[in-house]
């Protein structure tokens, strides 16, 4: 349990010296949301029926944004092969690679969908089931993501492959996502989107592992 | 470290499809060092990845202490400490930062690590600015600071000066002494006293 949380440090560090890189996805989820006003128009009405759906489809294409780097780095300097020698199992270091991804994206993500629905003109009283899907939906793309970029590594295009691999399988996330901020009674979608974390949670990091040691080899 | 005995019993690798070496056997004692010699692409990186059990072998069993080793691989890796080709530095981050998470598996200290190679007064310089023989150093270091019991070098002199290998050396040697397995694949000389080669292809 030290060991995940020291490799949840060390990705910390290593993320906040690389600013750039990870400010990138946030700054991209702001830049692509502040789109949609301008090619749809300012319509309030039009907006706010759109925003539920506009935040869903911006922070899932900027959770996928830093994937290809949240193993590719580690792959190419020998890192990864240190990280399977620490005596951390691979589903181990996967699960400390999700939990940082999720802070580093998903968390921002989080923060930053409050404001930028609200500007988009959502319903105040669809905010909270915004949100409220927003927190296991973002988790769930983070597991996902980690389990995706780590079956992709050592392919020969990962960056193409990773998205068309991702997308599909991030569907049911966006599908309740939206759901929930578009009904009265979002409870049923919630529910959902939790046990589709629940499900993600075991599954992905065993899939990453078992896609990290066949990278390794 | 007393017992650790490390055996390997008729190994076998196969890299894409081609036979790298087979009926491979060797044991190794504690206080033994292995000398892994042959040309380039000889499989002498396939060896050590194999043992490290990043590889899984194609035939034959490794065995530490009599028993399969390679059944329970993050057991097994906490009894390697493994130097590839590629160093695994951060250039990001410091000297002393690139070694921190080696030293939360170890409990190792960082300073003593850095300083058993010569790199304390580079303790909080970037790695960015780091030569080629200094990363390879602080790879080494990392090695020391692991306090398993078998090392597995991979060319470990590579971009180091004379005064480094000499360095290396009695870092290998104080290792063996206190009842610690070394395998060093190498094609350049590095003396070490009562090795066993062992020259693949």
């Amino acid at each position: 349990m030290t060991l995940l949380l020291a490799l949840v440090r060390r990705e910390l560090a290593l993320a906040l010296r690389h600013g750039s890189d990870t400010v990138a996805s946030l700054l991209f989820f702001l830049v692509v949301t502040s789109l949609f006003p301008l090619a749809i128009g300012p319509s309030p009405t039009t907006l706010g029926r759109l925003a539920p759906g506009i935040v869903w489809v911006a922070a899932l294409l900027a959770t996928l944004l830093p994937l290809d780097r949240l193993f590719g780095a580690d792959f190419e300097d020998g890192s990864l092969d240190q990280l399977l020698l620490s005596g951390l199992s691979p589903l181990g270091i996967a699960a400390a690679k999700s939990a940082a991804h999720w802070l580093l994206t998903g968390l921002p993500l989080l923060l930053a969908a409050g404001p930028i629905a609200i500007m988009l003109q959502i319903a105040p009283a669809r905010l909270p089931a915004l949100l409220a899907g927003l927190l296991p939906g973002t988790i769930t793309l983070s597991l996902l993501g980690t389990a995706g970029a780590a079956l992709v590594l050592g392919s020969r295009r990962p960056g193409t492959l990773l998205p068309l691999l991702l997308l599909p399988l991030a569907t049911p996330v966006l599908i309740f996502g939206t759901a929930a901020a578009e009904t009265d009674a979002p409870r049923p979608e919630l529910l959902l989107l939790t046990a589709l974390l629940a499900a993600a949670a075991p599954l992905c990091p065993l899939a990453a592992g078992a896609g990290l040691r066949a990278a390794a080899e | 470290m007393g017992t650790n005995v490390l055996r390997a019993e008729g190994l076998a690798a196969i890299r894409a499809d081609r036979l790298v070496f087979r009926d491979l056997f060797f044991t190794l004692a504690p206080g033994g060092a292995l000398i892994v010699r042959g040309p380039n692409g000889a499989g002498k990186s396939t060896l050590l990845r194999l043992i490290a059990g990043l590889l899984p072998p194609a035939a034959g069993q490794l065995c530490w202490q009599g028993e399969n080793a390679l059944l329970d691989l993050p057991l097994h890796a906490r009894r390697i400490a493994y130097l590839g080709h590629q160093d695994a530095i951060k250039p990001a981050l410091t000297a002393a930062e690139n070694l921190g998470f080696a030293a939360s598996v170890s409990g190792g200290s960082i300073a003593e690590a850095l300083a058993a190679l010569d790199l304390a007064r580079l303790a909080d310089l970037s790695a960015r600015l780091f030569s080629a023989g200094q990363k390879r150093r602080l790879a080494l270091a990392r090695i020391v600071l692991s306090k398993a019991p078998l090392w597995l070098l991979d060319e470990p002199t590579n971009a180091l000066d004379l005064a480094a290998i000499a360095c290396l050396a009695r870092l290998i040697a104080a290792h063996r002494a206190a009842g610690g397995l070394v395998i060093v694949a190498s094609h350049a000389e590095l003396s070490l006293p009562e090795a066993t080669d062992l020259t693949l292809g």
